[in-house]
């Protein structure tokens, strides 16, 4: 189903999740042991900021070449007998892939993974083209049932618990109501077996892109992934520009910290390497391997000052540990990326008149910046998003009034003596005029501020 | 030594007994403390609401009045650290505010710094009474840096008890006009971090960010909850 963004109406979405229980403690049980685990798990490497430092780097070398990593890709690929289509925005995207799929009378479509494919919102693309779509990944086939988006980039159904699952499944699957994960996950398993020998097509997304053998990496848990590469006879990969890495040698490297920033975990259960269609020989592949590269903005952000973002390699991290996801978890971020992460690229995806409330959703904790895998400063990112939205003129006219007469009395002490005088007489007065949220929350003014106080 | 006090626009208006606190123990260990008059704010509320003009107007009469050579101190992890990691942003194209500013940032102290490396005031037997529990707050961790030295100096108290309280350096919701914008996820965050301090037992809880203690205070009083909230200036201040 397709999903308006809802950016603008953050807060008023915020306040509806903060009053639904099982959602905060859905999301304060799964941030809490994700941020456990990652602590486990990054306690024994004695070189990991170093191991950021690299990661960071080839990340860093990556955005100063891209064009140059793209075309290589695009090359190697092809050599490599994959058809490589390029699209400038998410309509090319999904005419392209629907293309591909319809022209090959593709009726049963299984998806693996991908936000790619969430920000162009292809599954209603291919659903009005007469397709149906399945999501495979336990998570996004739970909210597909339900007819959500993701609220988590790496966990789509993290807002949920397994009584809701339970519920959702003798509902919608007709079977008997359980809440043991292991019982749904083996319902699951059972309807999707049936999805993957019948499907005519798989679709994927890629963690990582490598320009110097062409190859797609994809950095699983479920297994399910590889089903859809594999069995379908054809697969389509859908991947945005910037997920490039120059070669083979530098993806241990993310390896090591991908799984752990996301999970906790050392490794992922599957890391597949896929190269080209099946070849004479081959046990396992799709016969036919259509990638499609998304720019959609991308090329424009490389050239501004918010360039960092797209060294994100969309472990999730910055949103396990933000305070603000971690109370209202991802649905009120109102488009496909949440967090600290989400609230970059969606301003800068989406344009800010469609998005401006987000940028002012962080506290500027820095929680984010401390377990950001390849040191994207996303602090920095946001503050250098307010600056443009006030430099655009989406700031609150009274926001800006209280803030131009900030400016001139921070620089006159004796107008900032005055401002303090006066708040102190009239705070009844303050807190009455509609500042009930704040002023109410404040102490009264001291009746002899400290700079009365000493000599 | 002669150290300029920067008391900051929050303590300087609501909280003046943690900016005296801050005096006393300055003087206590042999520093002068002097308060330049003209002193009003660092800027920050404009520089994190995105008004880099009306920021870098503050910032500017922050070095004017703070001009020279003598170490500053201030009562506030998040004023310090704006001091140090943004001025430098903006003076960047003004060669000669950038070099005051990336001196004044050399010369900021934040208080427990100057109390731990300077002053060396845990090795002087204060003293302190109850149990304390203490809050990290967020640009005082993770910006400044500044992370063992409130607990070295709470935990030399003596007649004191020191209770760690779980995941004390999450955020607590302040976030300056953070509160004012997303005022339900603010108070959301302070009640979440109130329920961490009460889980301690502590009967007060400490801090070296008015910002953050007033925000705590506030979900203490709709919570009903009797803990104390004291600035770690007037809490060491007590035990002169």
């Amino acid at each position: 189903m397709s999903h308006e963004q809802t950016s603008l109406a953050f807060r008023e979405n915020t306040v509806r999740a903060l009053k639904d229980s099982p959602l905060r403690a859905a999301m304060r049980h799964a941030t809490d042991t994700f941020g456990t685990k990652r602590a486990d798990a990054f306690a024994p490497l004695a070189d990991l900021e170093a191991l950021r430092d690299r990661a960071s780097a080839i990340r860093d070398d990556v955005l100063a070449n891209l064009p140059m990593y793209v075309d290589r890709f695009v090359a190697s690929a092809t050599r490599a007998g994959a058809t490589v289509h390029r699209a400038k925005d998410a309509s090319e995207a999904r005419e392209i892939v629907a293309r591909v799929l319809s022209e090959r009378g593709a009726r049963l479509v299984v998806k693996g993974k991908s936000m790619v494919s969430e920000e162009v919102d292809l599954n209603s693309h291919l659903e009005a083209a007469g397709m149906e779509v399945v999501e495979t990944d336990l998570g996004e086939y739970i909210i597909q049932m339900e007819g959500e988006s993701p609220s988590h980039i790496i966990v789509p159904a993290i807002h949920k618990n397994r009584r809701q699952v339970g519920r959702l499944f003798a509902d919608r699957l007709g079977v008997p109501y359980t809440d043991d994960p292991q019982a749904l996950t083996k319902i699951a398993r059972k309807a999707l077996r049936e999805k993957f020998l019948s499907a005519d097509a798989g679709v994927s997304g890629a963690n990582f892109a490598v320009a110097d053998t062409g190859s797609l990496v994809l950095v699983t848990n479920e297994g399910n992934g590889r089903m859809v590469t594999t069995v379908p006879k054809l697969h389509v990969a859908i991947l945005s520009v910037e997920k490039m890495l120059p070669s083979l040698a530098d993806l241990p490297a993310f390896l090591r910290l991908l799984p752990r920033s996301a999970t906790g975990q050392t490794m992922t259960s599957y890391v597949s390497v896929i190269t080209g269609p099946r070849k004479a020989g081959d046990a396992t592949g799709a016969k036919e391997l259509h990638i499609v590269l998304l720019d959609n903005g991308r090329t424009e952000i490389l050239s501004g000052e918010s360039r960092d973002i797209l060294k994100c390699i969309r472990c999730g991290a910055c949103m396990n540990v933000c305070p603000v996801y971690r109370a209202v978890g991802g649905h009120p971020y109102g488009w496909t990326y949440p967090g600290p992460m989400g609230i970059v690229l969606t301003t800068l995806l989406t344009g800010m008149r469609k998005s401006h409330p987000l940028v002012d959703a962080s506290t500027l904790c820095g929680a984010c910046v401390e377990v950001c895998p390849v040191r994207v400063p996303l602090a920095d990112l946001i503050l250098g998003l307010r600056r443009r939205k006030v430099r655009e003129g989406f700031s609150d006219p009274r926001e800006r009034r209280g803030m131009e007469a900030f400016g001139k009395a921070a620089a006159k002490p004796a107008l900032f003596s005055l401002g303090q005088r006066l708040a102190g007489a009239f705070w009844p007065l303050v807190r009455a005029l509609g500042g009930k949220d704040v002023a109410g929350r404040m102490p009264v003014p001291a009746k002899t501020p400290l700079r009365r106080r000493l000599p | 030594m002669k150290v300029l006090l920067f008391g900051t626009c929050l303590v300087d208006t609501f909280f003046p007994e943690a900016g005296e606190a801050t005096v006393r123990l300055l003087r206590r260990f042999g520093a002068e403390p002097v308060f330049p008059k003209g002193q009003t704010c660092c800027g920050q509320p404009a520089f994190n609401a995105g008004f880099e003009a009306q920021a870098r107007a503050a910032a500017k009469h922050f070095l004017w009045e703070f001009d020279g050579d003598d170490p500053i101190v201030t009562p506030s992890g998040s004023c310090a650290a704006m001091v140090k990691h943004h001025y430098p942003r903006l003076f960047r194209d003004d060669p000669s505010l950038l070099a005051k500013a990336v001196r004044a940032g050399e010369r900021i102290y934040e208080l427990t710094q100057f109390l731990v490396h300077v002053a060396k005031a845990h090795e002087a037997g204060l003293r302190g009474k109850g149990t304390i529990t203490y809050h990290a707050s967020c640009h005082l961790t993770r910006s400044l840096g500044v992370r063992e030295e409130p607990l070295t100096l709470l935990s030399s108290l003596k007649g004191a008890i020191f209770l760690p309280m779980p995941d004390a350096a999450r955020c607590c919701g302040f976030g300056g006009t953070f509160m004012a914008k997303l005022p339900e996820i603010s108070c959301a965050l302070a009640d979440e971090k109130a329920a961490s301090i009460e889980a301690t037992g502590a009967d007060t809880v400490t801090g070296c960010d008015s910002g953050c203690l007033m925000n705590i205070t506030d979900a203490m009083r709709r919570r009903g909850t009797r803990i104390r909230v004291a600035h770690i200036a007037q809490l060491l201040a007590e035990g002169l």
